[in-house]
C-alpha cells in the first residue's frame, strides 16, 4: 500500500487499523468495579480471566509505560514446575498445563515450545537435592527424572562434561520444561480481555492509592500532565519491581527487596541446543531461541538497586561460566543485553492474596521467576477478585506467612534457573 | 568498574566486596515478641532514598558501613562501624569523625530520584 503509507506519513494522526488486535484508547471513566495496576502479563491475565470466567468486565488496567514493557518483555521465558515444595510444584505445574493451550485459546501464536529443561549437578549434595525434587515433582503433577552423564551426553552432545574441573555428575531432567514468546503472552491476554470489554490504559501511571477506613476507594493516576481520580470497588496491584513503592502509597510495607536482574543474547547461529540448560553451581543458564540466538541468564545483581543499568562485571562473571559449559560459544558476539527490576522475597516464593487494606489485593514478590506463572496467577487472582475468597492453590503464598514464620522455601530450586 | 571507597583499604573495585544487608538494631533478645522478630528479619528498607548498609571487604575480612543511594547507586559515605552512634553509643565521641571519610564530598551533591 505505498499510497496509503505516504498518506499516513504526511499525517499527524497515527493510523488505527479496523481489525487491530487492541481497540483504540478511550477516555478514563470516573469509576470501575475493578482497577488493575500494572499492564504486564500478570495484570492482563487477571483481567482476561475476570472477564472470561466471572463476567466482570467493568475493569481498567492502568499501565504507566506500554503493555508488557516491564519484566514481561525482559524475562528469558523459562517455563517449568520442578520446584522443591509441594505448594510450589502444585501451583507451577498448573501454570505449565495452562500454557499448552494458550495459542488455541487466544487464536494468537504464543510460540509455546516444549524443549525440556536440564539442570546440572556437579556435587553429590546436588544429586541428593535433585532426587528429592524428582519425587516431589512426579507426585504433584510434573514430569521429571534424574539422569546420568551418558543420558546428558545424548541430550546435549555439545556440553562440556568437565567444566571448570567440576565434572557433571548427573542432571535433573524436567520433561515439561518449555519456553514461549513472552510478549505474545501479554498481547494474547490483552486482546482477549479488551475484546470482552476490559479497558487497557497505557501511559497511565498510578501515583496514589486512596484508602478510607482501611478500605480501598480508588486511585490517582497521571496521563502526561493530566491528573485523574478514579474510584473503584476493588484494586489489584501487579507491578513487579515496583511492588514496595506502590504498597507504600497504599500505606503498608512488603517483605521485599528490589534487585536488578540482567540477561543477554548472542547473534543467531544454527540450531544445536534443544533443551534449556542450567547449572546452579555455575550460576548460569543457557538456551537457544527459535531464531537461533543464545540466551544467557543468571542470578540477580549482588546488591539492591532501583535502576535498570547494566554492568560489565556481571556479564564477565556470567559469561565466563557459560563458556566453561559450552567452550565454542566464546567466539560469538553479544547482540543485546538488558536489565529488569526484580522484587525478591527471602523464601523465593511470590506474595499473592490479601493485603492489610480491604479490597486491595496483592500480586507481588515475583522476583526472577514470575513469567512461568502468568496464566495460573491471573486465573487465581481473578477468582480472588470475583469471590473475595483466597483460592486453595495460592493460600500458602499470603504476605502474612512471614510474620507467622511459615515461608515456602524455593531458594535452592530457583536461584540460577528462575 | 564501580569503585567502593573502603574506610580501611581506600578506593577498590566493588567486586571485592560483599553486600551484607541493611544496618538495623537487634530487637531485645529477652522481651521482643515474634512479630517484632519477623519485622526485623523480613522487612528491610526498600525505598528510593539513601540506605545505610553493611559491606564486607573479602580480602581483608573487614566489615564497614556505607550510605548508598538506592536509585543512583551513588555511595555517599563509608565509615568504620565504631563511628556509628546508633550501634555503639559509647564509642562515638566526636561528630567530626565521619567528616574525614573519603567520600564526604559526595554528600553535598544533590541527588534526584
Ligand atoms: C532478566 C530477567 C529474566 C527473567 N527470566 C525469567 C524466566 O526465565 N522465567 C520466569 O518465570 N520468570 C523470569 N523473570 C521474572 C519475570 O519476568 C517476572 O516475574 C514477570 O514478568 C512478572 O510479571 P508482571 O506482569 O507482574 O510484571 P511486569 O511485566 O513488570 O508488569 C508490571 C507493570 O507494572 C507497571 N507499573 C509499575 N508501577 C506502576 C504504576 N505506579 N502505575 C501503573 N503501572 C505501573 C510497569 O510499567 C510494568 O509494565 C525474569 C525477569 C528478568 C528481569
Amino acid at each position: 500500500m505505498p499510497f496509503g503509507l505516504l498518506k499516513y506519513g504526511l499525517s499527524n494522526n497515527y493510523p488505527f487499523e479496523k481489525d487491530a488486535d487492541l481497540p483504540p484508547p478511550t477516555a478514563l471513566k470516573k469509576r470501575y468495579d475493578v482497577v488493575i495496576i500494572g499492564g504486564g502479563g500478570h495484570g492482563v491475565a487477571t483481567a482476561y480471566y475476570l472477564a472470561k470466567y466471572h463476567g466482570i468486565t467493568n475493569v481498567a488496567i492502568l499501565e504507566k509505560g506500554y503493555l508488557g514493557g516491564g519484566n514481561t518483555a525482559r524475562n528469558t521465558a523459562v517455563i517449568r514446575s520442578n520446584y522443591l515444595t509441594s505448594d510450589g510444584v502444585k501451583f507451577y505445574a498448573e501454570s505449565v498445563k495452562l500454557f499448552r493451550d494458550l495459542s488455541n485459546e487466544f487464536d494468537f501464536n504464543i510460540m509455546y515450545s516444549k524443549r525440556g529443561q536440564l539442570t546440572l549437578a556437579h556435587t553429590d549434595a546436588a544429586i541428593r537435592g535433585f532426587r528429592q525434587r524428582t519425587e516431589v515433582n512426579k507426585h504433584f503433577g510434573g514430569k521429571t527424572e534424574l539422569i546420568d552423564p551418558q543420558q546428558i551426553r545424548e541430550l546435549v552432545p555439545t556440553l562440556n562434561m568437565n567444566p571448570g574441573h567440576q565434572p557433571v555428575l548427573g542432571g535433573l531432567w524436567h520433561i515439561d520444561g518449555a519456553t514461549a514468546r513472552h510478549d505474545a503472552v501479554a498481547w494474547g491476554y490483552a486482546k482477549g480481555a479488551t475484546q470482552r470489554g476490559v479497558e487497557l490504559h497505557q501511559l497511565t501511571e498510578v501515583t496514589d492509592v486512596i484508602v478510607e477506613n482501611g478500605k480501598v476507594k480508588g486511585v490517582k493516576a497521571k496521563q502526561g500532565s493530566a491528573e485523574h481520580t478514579i474510584e473503584c470497588g476493588i484494586a489489584v496491584q501487579a507491578v513487579a519491581g515496583h511492588s514496595s513503592l506502590l504498597a507504600e502509597k497504599a500505606g503498608f510495607r512488603l517483605p521485599i527487596v528490589t534487585y536488578p536482574l540482567q540477561a543477554m543474547v548472542t547473534q543467531p547461529v544454527k540450531p544445536f541446543l534443544d533443551p534449556l540448560v542450567s547449572s546452579p553451581a555455575f550460576h548460569c543458564y543457557v538456551q537457544q531461541t527459535g531464531r537461533g540466538e543464545l540466551v544467557f541468564g543468571g542470578g540477580s545483581d549482588p546488591y539492591p538497586l532501583y535502576n535498570s543499568r547494566s554492568t560489565l562485571e556481571l556479564k564477565e562473571q556470567l559469561l565466563a561460566h557459560a563458556v566453561e559449559l559450552f567452550p565454542f560459544v566464546a567466539n560469538l558476539k553479544l547482540m543485546r543485553q538488558w536489565t529488569g527490576l526484580t522484587d525478591m522475597t527471602s523464601d523465593y516464593s511470590p506474595i499473592m492474596g490479601l493485603s492489610p487494606v480491604e479490597n486491595y489485593y496483592l500480586d507481588a514478590g515475583w522476583g526472577t521467576w514470575g513469567f512461568k506463572s502468568t496464566p495460573i496467577c491471573g486465573k487465581t487472582m481473578a477468582e480472588l477478585v470475583a469471590t473475595g475468597k483466597v483460592p486453595e492453590l495460592i493460600k500458602p503464598f499470603g504476605a502474612d506467612r512471614f510474620s507467622e514464620f511459615r515461608q515456602v522455601n524455593e531458594m535452592g530450586a530457583t536461584a540460577a534457573s528462575h | 568498574m564501580k569503585i567502593m571507597p573502603c574506610p580501611l583499604n581506600g578506593p577498590r573495585n566493588i567486586s571485592e566486596f560483599v553486600y551484607g544487608g541493611e544496618v538495623t538494631s537487634l530487637p531485645d533478645v529477652e522481651t521482643a515478641p515474634d512479630k517484632e522478630w519477623a519485622e526485623h528479619t523480613f522487612y528491610a528498607y526498600n525505598g528510593t532514598g539513601v540506605a545505610k548498609e553493611w559491606w564486607y571487604h573479602v580480602a581483608s575480612g573487614y566489615w564497614f558501613i556505607a550510605e548508598r543511594h538506592r536509585v543512583t547507586d551513588q555511595i555517599l559515605r563509608t565509615y568504620d562501624p565504631s563511628e556509628d552512634r546508633t550501634l555503639f553509643p559509647a564509642a562515638a565521641t566526636t561528630d567530626a569523625a565521619a567528616a574525614t571519610q573519603p567520600s564526604a564530598e559526595a554528600v553535598k551533591e544533590e541527588i534526584t530520584e
